[in-house]
């Protein structure tokens, strides 16, 4: 018998990611992978899988998936409002929970509560493609699983490995929510004026609609810059703010493109990356600057953190 | 060799050749990179090279900037063999269609369409590094007289295939995109394979490129 589920719709931005790819920044190609690392690690926990194990990332809007084959384990995590429909009942799903999926259920991921993404992990493996060591789908370059394009409504998605445990997993994780960003002061951060240093820290900026994967767009008040708007092209990593000739800052994430050529404000710090990601569209965010010290503390706070997370489950 | 490294937000360094983009300067930078990248450091998980800079990224988890630091410095830079670089010849398309800041050129250079043209082609072109989006070469040097700043705001979708023009260098849009660059016309030609895992890029750092100029006929009908 062979275990799939249908894609009767499919959500506004739905792929498969996992940790992402390494040593391909030369050649233009980013880390890729799923955009909140801890709750990538937390789905695949609850499903007992190997914790880097493909999941289905959702954004906003999650699919509408029906199952067909034989008993599996399913969890999601984010903070997503779902439900899993039964032969006779429809239950409302709750997140950071293991279910037991029979033939014929079907798992509706109606959106994601004041955030962005969610994951769906599945006890045991798609059938996907890897490239580069990864079956994360960098939509922009057509790179990964499912030809590196989103899911799509009428797609079947395929099992080629099943884990089933007979016993419920859970946690009582809570997403925490941010406002203020940390960040680490840019390598330019001297090309802004005093009053766009000012502006920059003390202002509130809106995450405009023009977000997605690859970056995130700021409306807010504009950043002066007194020496250039333009640099020379240079490498970029996840998490650079920079800010081109019309003042207003574009954080890039997990898809941004490898090189840049626009001013780097700051740098948001490690410890607050997965939670910048959850900030939806409209959403007020704010700056605050710390030391590098102080984000290599907090980060390795927040990894034993996680860490302390997992091991609970 | 490296005048200064800082770090660039708490996972990566940031090492700065200089100012300025040269030859010379682009292959010291090569050299570090192949050196870094053979030694597998651990921890380093991206190495990005540039005109005239090089970022490494770390994870944080395994290591840490003082670490990476410490280990670039007391790095031996040996004599890496040549990469063998190529010759290759670009087909472009410069149809109204497609050169779609022609105008904006015009008036920032001020030069006409047809002398833009003379210029940017009949030249060899250097490619420092690929980038950006997946496998797009950044080729200099353009002509003194060619050299325009990038839009104010940057295009939410730059079309496949684009060849734009930003300052002293030219490049390809390997893949529909977001970008801020200049856009002068279209070529046919698949830039980056991803089926070829170990070489999706057509164009690496090194090799040398010239244009060509076709017509939108031979665009419609280009096979590979």
């Amino acid at each position: 018998m062979s275990n799939y589920f249908e894609i009767i719709r499919s959500g506004i931005n739905t792929t498969f990611q996992d940790k992402g790819r390494d040593n391909l920044y030369h050649i233009g190609i980013p880390f890729s992978g799923a955009m909140d690392n801890r709750n990538f690690l937390i789905a695949n926990k609850l499903v007992n899988n190997n914790l880097y194990s493909a999941v289905i990332e959702f954004a906003y809007q999650g699919p509408l998936l029906k199952y067909t084959g034989n008993k599996i384990n399913l969890a999601i995590t984010g903070d997503v409002i779902f439900s899993i429909k039964k032969k006779d009942t429809e239950i409302e799903g709750s997140c950071y929970v293991s279910y037991q999926i029979e033939n014929g259920d079907e798992i509706n991921i109606i959106s994601t509560n004041k955030s962005v993404y969610g994951y769906l992990a599945i006890g045991g493996q798609f059938d996907i493609k890897f490239q580069w060591n990864s079956c994360s789908i960098n939509t922009k370059a057509n790179i990964g699983s499912n030809d590196g394009k989103k899911l799509e409504a009428g797609q079947k998605i395929k099992l080629k490995k099943i884990n089933l445990n007979q016993d419920i997993k859970k946690t009582n994780y809570i997403n925490t929510k941010i406002e203020n960003i940390r960040v680490i002061k840019g390598t330019n951060f001297e090309y802004f004026s005093e009053v766009g240093k000012k502006i920059f820290y003390n202002s509130e900026f809106t995450v405009s609609k023009l977000s997605d994967r690859m970056g995130m767009r700021l409306e807010g008040p504009k950043i002066e810059n007194i020496v250039n708007t333009n640099i020379k092209s240079e490498g970029l990593i996840k998490g650079v703010i920079q800010v081109p000739a019309d003042g207003k800052p574009i954080i890039m994430l997990s898809d941004h493109g490898t090189i840049g050529g626009y001013p780097k404000i700051g740098v948001v710090a490690s410890v607050d990356y997965d939670r910048l990601v959850q900030i939806s569209t409209g959403s007020k965010i704010k700056f605050k600057e710390i030391k590098l010290s102080d984000a290599e503390t907090l980060f390795k706070l927040y990894e034993m953190e996680t860490q302390n997370l997992l091991s609970q489950i | 060799m490296i005048k200064n490294i800082s770090n660039l937000g708490d996972a990566a360094l940031y090492c700065d050749f200089g100012n300025e983009v040269n030859k010379s300067i682009n292959s010291q930078v090569i050299k570090y990179f192949n050196t870094i990248k053979e030694k597998k450091f651990k921890g380093i998980n991206n190495l990005t090279p540039s005109y005239n800079k090089l970022i490494i990224s770390y994870d944080l988890k395994r290591t840490n900037f003082k670490e990476v630091k410490e280990y670039i410095e007391n790095l031996n830079i040996e004599d890496v063999p040549k990469i063998n670089s190529k010759k290759l010849v670009i087909p472009v398309c410069f149809h109204k269609t497609f050169s779609m800041d022609i105008e904006r050129l015009e008036k920032i250079l001020n030069l006409n369409r047809e002398k833009i043209l003379e210029n940017f082609l009949n030249k060899e072109y250097f490619c420092y590094m690929t980038g950006f989006i997946a496998g797009m070469p950044f080729l200099g040097d353009l002509d003194k007289n060619m050299r325009a700043q990038r839009l104010e705001t940057p295009r939410v979708k730059v079309p496949k295939g684009s060849v734009a023009l930003t300052e002293q260098f030219a490049n390809i849009y390997t893949f529909e995109s977001p970008g801020g660059w200049n856009i002068l016309g279209n070529t046919p030609l698949n830039v980056f394979d991803s089926t070829k895992e170990d070489k999706p890029n057509l164009i690496n750092p090194g090799d040398i490129i010239v244009f060509k100029k076709i017509t939108l006929d031979q665009y419609k009908n280009f096979n590979e």
